[in-house]
């Protein structure tokens, strides 16, 4: 499990973050929504170390601020929002690099072939060859996701739970794609990891989360299964706009049909 | 970009496609040959006419006196003026050429250079101080380092100036590379403003040696000179192979290398500090000696790729050899008379550096 107490992110002078209570479990995808500006990716980077918070965050019961880089390197991997390239590498050697902190969890021998295997996951066959900085942004952003998916291969690993941390990541991707990610998701959760991931598709949350935040101001305005917590008045208050949300048959899954306000 | 048909060739029909490694393998075993070649090239050329096939012989069975055998006279030249010459010449190529891309890795970016930023002019102020005020105001620290003062003061120069450069044009984990290149003219225009001032105070004898000696050159070398920057260099490269990993997934942005299990900040340190003992090193034997830094990195990334675990060999092998046929020409051109080998480099260097702006107008916005 992931877990947040108090959590408390400030950047400059300003409080970014405030207070917040967070937990997200083994064999569950936690999906995080909220209005730009809100604090989600700020949240999301506090959770993975990458920024100095408040309060504490532990994973699987260990104080994250105690942990070496190479050890939470095998708890959890990090999809980051926009991933820059400073040289030319092959897609081959980039996600590659997920292997850096050497804890896939599959064996010496099969590791070289789990760039391949990580590339079709993501449907990116054949493209091992090509060049990074030449592919278009979506190609891009799935092949970080097929990085990513390397570092944390076997979504538990000597017992212990490891966890995903998407931020946007569909944003640039076609229908198609945005199903195959969320789908990769949900099939690591399935296999006991956990999955923290911010979405701006408030249908494509409702579809895929077990657990939806609502992130507003830097808190948590609710919490819970989509379900139970995503109506009308929540739409307004958090995102200022006036949306009818459905439900769909036969299990009650919340919809929302964007129209225009005026 | 020629880098496109480099990726069409990786691409073989044998399942590994986008896999370099077996490529800068094979590149790395050629640069061992050449780089030998190069050695020997330099052992034989000269004045003396000592022949290839007598120094190898020589060298290997030792004086047998047969047909072949060194004359005394030349066993002196090779092993007393040439052998220092080339030895000093593998080992200064080496750390420009491996410093240039840990540089340009710790940076991310391919303009990073220690002569261009400015890391040499510290160097070189480091430097100069000890050869100006070495008999006089820095007496003290000459006594209690002895020969080991230059290469030391050269270090701290040197060291000054990239900490001083990182802390500048890096923020929250980008460095951005228009602040870094500025930033390394204005520290370096500092640091040679300060060399001017050591330059107007120093004597007719040191004016010269500080002239010659700024131009770079490897006529001074002598085994005593080697033994002391020989164990400083030997070892700043060998620690660069642990940090080649680091620097791969530093592509990624830092924030990313900290995710993947890297520890960012040791990995800096490592780097900067090695790279200054390198550069300072380099510098205080043999003076201003630039682009090998940028140019050996740059060709070798279009022939075998980026990644650090091949590059950082393979720049070692080929500035070696880059900088002995840089010598070897600085020998001949104007021959009996010597060009400063800082000339011959600066004349195929910049040229190319204009070459690499051309091909990537537009690098600045990284």
């Amino acid at each position: 499990m992931i877990e947040a107490q108090d959590l408390t992110v400030e950047i400059g002078r300003r409080r970014i973050v405030s207070g917040v209570d967070f937990q997200a479990r083994a064999g569950e995808i936690t999906v995080i929504v909220g209005p730009n500006g809100s604090g989600k990716t700020t949240f999301l980077k506090a959770l993975c170390g990458e920024l100095a918070y408040g309060g504490r965050v532990s994973l699987n019961g260990q104080d994250l601020a105690a942990m070496k880089p190479v050890k939470a390197a095998g708890l959890r991997a990090v999809l980051p929002q926009a991933a820059v390239l400073a040289f030319p590498f092959t897609v081959r050697e980039v996600v590659r690099l997920g292997l850096v902190g050497g804890r896939s969890g599959v064996s010496a021998g099969e590791e070289g072939r789990l760039p391949e295997r990580a590339l079709a996951r993501v449907d990116l066959d054949g493209f091992a060859g090509r060049f990074y900085q030449e592919l278009s942004g979506g190609e891009q952003q799935r092949v970080q996701l097929a990085r990513v998916l390397c570092q944390v291969w076997a979504p538990v690993l000597d017992g212990q739970p490891r966890y995903l941390f998407l931020d946007e990541p569909v944003s640039s991707l076609d229908i198609r794609h945005q199903l195959t990610i969320m789908d990769i998701a949900r099939d690591f959760a399935g296999q006991g990891g956990g999955v923290v991931a911010i979405l701006h598709d408030l249908n494509l949350a409702a579809m895929y989360a077990d657990r939806l935040c609502v992130m507003h101001r830097g808190q948590l305005s609710a919490t819970g299964a989509p379900g139970d917590i995503l109506d009308d008045r929540l739409v307004e208050t958090v995102f200022g706009c006036r949306l009818q949300v459905g439900k769909l048959p036969p299990k009650g899954m919340p919809f929302v049909l964007p129209q225009s306000v005026y | 970009m020629a880098d496109q048909s480099v990726a069409g060739l990786s691409g073989m029909a044998s399942g590994m496609a986008g896999d370099r490694s077996a490529r800068a393998r094979l590149v790395i075993a050629g640069l061992c040959v050449a780089l030998g070649a190069a050695m020997l090239f330099s052992l034989t050329s000269g004045a003396s006419d000592a022949s290839a096939l007598a120094v190898l012989h020589d060298g290997l069975f030792g004086a047998s006196g047969g047909m072949d055998a060194l004359s005394a006279r030349d066993r002196l030249i090779v092993y007393d003026i040439r052998l220092p010459r080339v030895m000093m010449g593998v080992l200064v190529g080496a750390a420009l050429a491996v410093s240039g891309a840990v540089m340009q890795g710790l940076f991310r970016n391919p303009l990073a250079d220690p002569g261009l930023i400015g890391v040499s002019a510290g160097a070189s102020l480091g430097a100069v101080a000890i050869i100006v005020l070495g008999g006089s105001m820095l007496a003290p620290l000459m006594a209690f380092f002895g020969t080991f003062t230059l290469p030391l003061a050269a270090f701290c120069g040197g060291l000054a100036v990239t900490l001083v450069l990182y802390q500048v044009a890096t923020r929250r984990g980008q460095t951005s590379v228009a602040t870094m290149l500025l930033a390394g003219i204005a520290l370096a225009a500092l640091a040679m403003a300060a060399t001017g001032v050591l330059i107007f105070v120093a004597d007719d004898r040191q004016l010269r040696d500080l002239t010659f000696w700024s131009l770079g050159s490897l006529a001074g070398a002598t085994w005593q000179k080697i033994g002391v920057v020989a164990p400083v260099i030997v070892l700043s490269l060998a620690a660069m192979p642990f940090l080649a990993r680091g620097l791969n997934a530093l592509a990624l942005g830092e924030a990313t290398a900290t995710h993947l299990g890297i520890a960012v900040q040791r990995l800096k340190y490592v780097a900067i500090v090695g790279v200054a003992a390198a550069v300072g090193s380099a510098v205080a034997v043999s003076g201003g000696i630039g682009f090998i830094g940028i140019v050996v990195p740059h060709l070798l990334r279009l022939a075998i790729g980026p990644d650090n675990r091949y590059l950082l060999p393979a720049s070692a092998l080929l500035g070696a050899t880059l900088l002995l046929l840089a010598d070897a020409v600085a020998r001949t051109v104007v021959s009996p008379a010597e060009l400063p080998i800082g000339i011959v480099t600066a004349f195929a260097g910049a040229p190319f550096f204009l070459w690499i702006l051309l091909r990537k107008r537009g690098i600045l916005d990284l």
